[in-house]
């Protein structure tokens, strides 16, 4: 089983040249927190791995040595009660092996938790629910969902990501394996974690508590950009929403139906918070956090039937007639 | 002292077996019956019913993500079927099956006619069942949102606030929480009652220092019950409150705390492992060393050993909380008493070992089994260790390893050594011999099958797959170890088959057993096989740990070194 660990995580590490990897591996760090994390492991790992070679091969020696042979006479062997000075060194050599882990440990969780971010460190606020991410970037002014983009940490340059984590109604967990460990998202708690990702690219990841039916389709993604191409997004992304007049009968659909009370459009009388941020919606890759593409197609299926993408989502069916699907949905493809 | 000798009756003859009796009448007897030693038959067969309804649970998940994106069953179903396993697993087979071994073992080791409360002991067993009824009921009484007739989907843990009656509507919650409530009187009940039973009813001669290591670690495992199960009791009953009289304790929309909930049930939680886990230990502990032909090495340091297993369980238990956001000194906290917990388990391991070195080992199926279980149980510990240093846990929590870890606990340790328990007493049990053909059978499929699914488990996690999770995309790269560890199942399925066929093929058509097939050296070997309703005509009285051994060396008996 260890072979396998070792098999995995080397065969990841040769077989993926540069950019992330779609398959969110710990052992694939792209991120100062999760490099942390990952030194330990393989440390961790490698005393395991010791331990496991010596007291398994005791085992195998111990039953395969000591078997009764067809030629041993039937008297018993000789009988041992013990010894002090054996059982001495297999206490103390294990506690010596149980300090070190703490101590690595205790060194890398100091490292991770209690890093000190510098006062114009980027802040985000992500808020987990059923069952999409909120992202809200205080200082910038504007909210999205399930794309969190963050600009990367190269060329000595070093910008870290400073996210503050709430629940709008359970437990959710933000997991973004290549960029750093878990940290959950518990309602009436304030919690945080952090990343600087070293490498830009989409890196993938999802809610890691169970936090109800479609728990599963939590998905989430990291796009790390440019410096440059972070502050072009950050700029999209303020602009109030596109208000195009050959689209206004979508609007006027989306104003008076219930699609306004859950979701924001800014710039619109569309304020609800129950539902992902539409202001930019074509300026993300997926729909329905995760759970498919963003096209024309997927959007009309998921306004018209939720279920048949995400069973169990909390994304009413919208029950309009034909005339009002199409304005609906060539409106939200205005959104850019 | 030079000439004593333990004093052990005669053995008496097996009354004749009473099948002329009317059905109705024999199960009249089961159903009123006070004796330990029916009641922990009745124990491991209700144990044994809910290990494969939990299995066959498993399974369906397992079918359900073989392949990604697959549509066997729906979310609302699979949330509800691994809630079901794993309450299912652990309350109602794990704890059934280990409280059955300790119920026909520990009068029969200490030399006792039966427990020290018989009565109580009939009214724990008659409330576990009760509680079993009472959350599979669910599947059929409960109901929900949609869907009605729905078993809890809150998972086997319920998170808080999960559980609020806002988040999980209808009964489905209540029989969770009853039926868990109802067992836990009954295993506070089985705690007390073998407590007495140690400490009372030992045989003139068993000083605490000549009781069998079975009978020390379920002693410990029984103190564990009673303090780790009163916070899961209290918390089940806030929880209760909260749903029906307006309680906030847990509830977070009204200001309640969700993170109260997780270190209420993870001071039980976690403390259950060991409760599980300790009576393997004591299987293992009584079976490795009849069949090294060699006492067990250092039994002291055992017995201190379990003893500091039992204290430390009780001050880990927020590793379960690790990404929950815990200050840097509450998580190091948690790490070293984590860790320090491998030092006692450790040396288990190695006087294990140190049992079977410069023996003569006779690999019947239950010493197989016992050598599964080592290596097995090894990997488990070293995985722990993995998940005990708190950043790697940031990555591995809540990921599949876990799932793999604590199933190589729990299967590949805990399973393991009561199948062992099954190949040793069943001959003690019902006179007859299990068959080693079909035994080795299903040793060999088992494990295989184990290994099929449990070493592949831990990959998906290593590559980020979450637990709980009804499907994933194909993109993640997760597919191919999905696959192989679905089809692991069906060869732990197989397995199980061959156990049930020679537990029934070896009732009718098994070779006599006598009454001390292993020559060993306990006192359960010294009386019938199955034993009499009085267990000994006369009270043993013993002079060493092995009182059996002292009989049958009297020029070498034991009393002399201890």
């Amino acid at each position: 089983m260890l072979a396998a660990f070792l098999l995995t995580s080397s065969g990841l590490l040769l077989a993926q040249p540069a950019g992330p990897s779609p398959i969110p591996s710990i052992f694939d760090p792209h991120s100062t927190p999760a490099h942390d994390i990952y030194h330990l492991s393989l440390f961790v790992l490698s005393i395991c791995a010791t331990i496991f070679l010596v007291v398994f091969s005791l085992i195998v020696y111990a039953a395969f040595k000591y078997r009764h042979r067809p030629s041993d006479d039937d008297c018993e062997p000789p009988q041992i009660y013990g010894s002090n000075q054996v059982e001495l060194a297999w206490t103390v050599i294990p506690i010596l092996i149980v300090v070190v882990l703490f101590l690595a440990s205790a060194r890398v969780i100091h490292a991770v938790e209690d890093a000190q971010f510098p006062p114009d460190a980027i802040q985000v606020t992500a808020t987990g629910h059923q069952f999409w991410w909120e992202f809200e970037y205080p200082k910038y002014g504007f909210v999205t969902a399930n794309e969190l983009h963050v600009p990367v940490s190269a060329n000595g340059q070093s910008l870290p990501i400073h996210i503050m984590l709430l629940s709008a109604d359970t437990d959710h967990s933000f997991w973004v394996p290549q960029l750093a460990g878990k940290t959950d998202l518990i309602p009436n708690r304030r919690n945080e974690t952090w990343i600087e990702p070293h490498e830009v690219g989409i890196y993938v990841g999802q809610c890691a508590q169970y936090c109800g039916t479609q728990h599963a389709k939590m998905l989430l993604s990291v796009v790390v950009q440019s410096p440059e191409d972070f502050q072009r997004w950050v700029q999209e992304q303020k602009a109030p929403a596109v208000m195009s007049p050959q689209v206004a009968e979508g609007r006027r659909v989306f104003e008076t139906n219930a699609c306004m009370n859950c979701h924001t459009i800014t710039g619109t009388i569309a304020n609800g918070r129950f539902g992902p941020d539409l202001t930019h919606l074509m300026s993300r890759k997926t729909i329905a956090s995760g759970a498919a593409p963003n096209d024309e197609q997927n959007l009309r299926l998921w306004v018209k039937e939720p279920d048949a993408i995400k069973p169990g989502s909390l994304m009413p069916a919208m029950q309009l007639n034909d005339h009002d699907q199409d304005a609906l949905v060539a409106y939200l493809m205005s959104l850019q | 002292m030079a000439d004593a000798q333990p004093i052990l009756p005669p053995m008496i003859i097996s009354p004749e077996r009473e099948g002329t009796r009317p059905m109705v009448q024999v199960l009249h007897d089961w159903i009123v019956t006070v004796d330990h030693k029916k009641l922990g038959l009745m124990y491991f067969g209700y144990g044994i019913i809910f290990l494969v309804i939990g299995g066959i649970e498993a399974a369906i998940m397992r079918a359900q993500l073989a392949v990604a994106n697959n549509h066997l069953v729906s979310p609302e179903t699979f949330n509800r079927l691994f809630t079901m396993h794993g309450t299912t697993m652990i309350f109602f087979a794990a704890m059934p099956l280990v409280f059955g071994f300790a119920n026909y073992l520990v009068p029969l080791m200490v030399g006792a006619r039966d427990m020290a409360f018989p009565r109580l002991n009939a009214w724990s067993f008659w409330m576990s069942v009760f509680g079993g009824l009472i959350l599979y009921f669910s599947w059929v009484g409960g109901f929900g949102l949609y869907g009605a007739g729905s078993a809890p989907d809150v998972g086997w843990f319920a998170y808080a606030p999960l559980t609020a009656s806002s988040f999980s509507v209808g009964h489905s919650t209540d029989y969770w929480i009853i039926g868990i409530l109802v067992s836990g009187f009954g295993s506070i009940g089985t705690a007390l009652n073998v407590l007495t039973t140690t400490f009372c009813l030992r045989c003139p001669g068993m000083t605490l220092r000549r009781m069998p290591l079975l009978v020390w670690m379920n002693a410990v495992t029984m103190f564990l019950v009673l303090v780790a199960l009163s916070p899961l009791t209290a918390a089940q009953v806030m929880l209760l409150i909260d749903r029906y009289l307006g309680g906030h304790f847990f509830d977070t929309q009204a200001g309640g705390s969700a993170v109260i909930w997780m270190h209420f049930f993870w001071i039980f939680g976690h403390p259950e492992v060991y409760i599980l886990v300790l009576p393997a230990f004591a299987i293992v502990s009584e079976v490795i060393p009849v069949f090294s032909r060699k006492p067990i090495f250092g039994y002291n340091i055992m017995v201190a050993a379990t003893v500091a297993i039992g204290f430390i369980s009780l001050s880990v238990w927020a590793h379960h909380m690790f990404t929950i956001g815990m200050t840097s000194y509450a998580n190091a906290f948690f790490v070293a008493s984590t860790s320090a917990i491998s030092v006692p388990t450790g040396i288990k391991i190695f006087n294990w070992i140190g049992t079977m070195w410069g023996g003569k080992i006779r690999y019947s199926v239950a010493m197989l089994f016992c050598v599964a279980f080592l290596c097995q149980f090894l990997i488990a510990g070293l995985t722990g260790i993995m998940l005990a240093a708190a950043p790697f846990d940031w990555q591995l929590g809540n990921s599949y390893f876990v799932v793999a870890h604590f199933h190589y606990v729990i299967l590949g340790g805990i399973v393991m050594a009561i199948f062992a328990g099954v190949y040793y007493w069943y001959p003690k049990v019902t006179g007859k011999m299990l068959s080693e053909t079909l035994g080795k059978w299903h040793f060999w499929l088992f494990v295989i099958g184990f290994h099929l699914t449990f070493d592949f488990m831990h990959i998906p996690g290593l590559l980020g797959m979450p637990r709980r999770i009804y499907t994933y995309d194909a993109s993640r790269g997760w597919e191919i170890w999905n696959l192989i560890v679905s089809i692991g199942v069906i060869f732990q399925i197989l397995g199980i088959v061959f156990l049930v066929l020679d537990l029934i093929w070896s009732y009718f058509k098994g070779a006599p057993a006598g009454n001390d097939p292993w020559d060993a050296w306990t006192l359960e070997w010294n009386t019938t096989s199955p034993p009499p309703d009085y267990n000994f005509a006369e009270i043993p009285v013993v002079l060493s740990r092995r009182p059996l051994w002292d009989l049958k060396h009297p020029e070498d008996p034991d009393w002399k070194y201890e």
